[in-house]
């Protein structure tokens, strides 16, 4: 293998659980704080007139948008979860569970996104 | 290196409480939104529920609020570790959008709930 | 006698991967690997050892993608059926020559996380009194082993992305220092791992308590500096 530079070392820490909670905790982060605005402006369409968030609310029962909330869900429980597993590691004192604390997270996340995906 | 000290603790410690406080109207919000759409309800229906409601509004008052700490900080980190991004300009526009959700939030809180 | 095919890293941080064949031995370690290429194939190829039985941690190196101890890596362990090795130095710090790394920054931290003992007793004064078995007693106990061999340093990602992060071995020693009841300065301690890269820039990756050799666990060392941090500016003292 020849690379020129010192910095193509590939580390196998990136396959670690801890580092994929990392990862899926800031990308999901990064996503949500890219929704939020939306959001916010969505609902501030709705302002008083009930006829416009009917419609709108009508508009949001198309499938593809579903799947665009249900994932929007899917990433907030993600971020919760991670979150909630950072402030155990962070706060609590330090037990060898608390790594398989990942395994709670990811858990909470697919019961949200369960619970989601059951009422639309 | 300890110059910013204190500043760097604080805002550590401001992510965390507002994640503290995310957490707990995370799953309110969450539980409501999931009851409302469940049932299939109007907008009229949702309207009339959540119009006047002052105990919901500050609900969602403390949310945006607690959501305008934690993103701005959030996003700073990442500016930091990611985009190399340093000086004053960084923190300053991260300011400026806790204020947009700020004001977008409360005037979709307003909408909804007022 | 089968033979290992072992990619070298050669040059600074500039240079490439060179192949070498050596022949595969019974409970042969990486450090073993390394000694017979500079002794028998290649006699220019720099790198460090000292103690060689996994006590000073100066023989630490990249292997197959890992911060490890090369004299305490069995090749089996590491190579698999293939037979195929590939050696680099440590991450995270500047190359000197193909396996040698520049270890001053590292050191410097230490320093500037105030990872030194600072008491003010005399001896006039009383002895401290360190009970064995309190919560201070015990979490110096964790991470005292640490020798400095740079493992967690280079498995760190955050040490990756920002270049003054103190790092988990300097914030583990300040950790150690900060329960150790004979040392006197842990006002200035508190502060100097809040700074702009201190002990709030760690993620929890948890790669350096994975590695560390010593089974030291610098994730929850520096966790307690993040408590210990907001204590102190609860208090008004940061």
């Amino acid at each position: 293998m020849r690379v020129n530079s010192i910095h193509a070392r590939h580390y196998s820490a990136r396959r670690r659980p801890a580092y994929v909670a990392f990862l899926v905790h800031r990308l999901s982060g990064v996503a949500l704080a890219l929704f939020l605005p939306i959001h916010f402006w969505a609902l501030g369409q709705a302002l008083r007139a009930e006829a416009e968030f009917e419609g709108f609310l009508r508009w949001t029962d198309s499938p593809m948008l579903k799947a665009a909330e249900w994932t929007l869900v899917l990433l907030l429980a993600a971020h919760a979860g991670g979150g909630l597993r950072l402030l155990a590691l962070e706060f609590l004192p330090w037990r060898q569970w608390q790594q398989s604390l990942l395994a709670v997270a990811a858990a909470f996340t697919i019961v949200m996104g369960l619970a989601f995906a059951l009422a639309l | 290196m300890t110059l910013h000290a204190r500043r760097e603790t604080r805002l550590w410690l401001a992510q965390r409480v507002s994640a503290a406080v995310l957490a707990i109207c995370v799953i309110v919000h969450l539980i409501t939104i999931i009851y409302a759409t469940r049932g299939g309800l109007s907008a009229e229906e949702i309207l009339a529920r959540t119009r006047g409601s002052t105990g919901w509004l500050a609900f969602y008052v403390l949310f945006v609020l607690a959501v305008a700490v934690h993103v701005p900080i959030g996003l700073r980190t990442i500016a930091i570790e990611w985009l190399g991004w340093t000086g004053l300009t960084r923190d300053w526009l991260l300011a400026a959008f806790g204020v947009v959700l700020i004001v977008m939030g409360f005037s979709a809180a307003a909408a909804v709930f007022l | 006698m089968s033979m290992l095919r072992v990619s070298v890293w050669r040059g600074t941080e500039e240079g490439n991967y060179v192949d070498y064949d050596v022949p595969r031995q019974t409970s042969q370690t990486i450090l073993d690997v390394v000694t017979y290429i500079q002794r028998k194939l290649e006699p220019t190829l720099a790198y460090r050892y000292a103690c060689r039985v996994g006590m000073c941690g100066s023989c630490a190196m990249t292997v197959n993608g890992v911060a490890r101890w090369t004299c305490r890596t069995h090749v089996s362990a590491v190579a698999g059926e293939g037979g195929r090795l590939q050696i680099a130095p440590l991450a995270n710090l500047p190359v000197i020559r193909d396996l040698a790394t520049d270890m001053r920054e590292f050191f410097n931290k230490w320093t500037r996380a105030k990872g030194y003992f600072k008491g003010s007793r005399t001896r006039h004064d009383d002895f401290a009194a360190v009970i064995p078995t309190s919560t201070q007693a015990r979490a110096l106990q964790a991470g005292i082993e640490c020798i400095g061999c740079g493992v967690c340093y280079a498995s760190c990602d955050v040490v990756g992305w920002r270049a003054d992060y103190l790092g988990p071995a300097a914030l583990n020693r300040a950790w150690t220092l900060l329960n150790d009841v004979r040392d006197d300065s842990n006002s200035e301690r508190v502060r100097a791992v809040s700074g702009d890269a201190g002990c709030h820039s760690c993620h929890t990756h948890i790669s350096c308590t994975e590695r560390c050799p010593k089974h030291i666990a610098p994730t929850a060392s520096i966790a307690g500096l993040k408590r210990a941090t907001v204590n102190a500016t609860l208090k008004g003292r940061v």
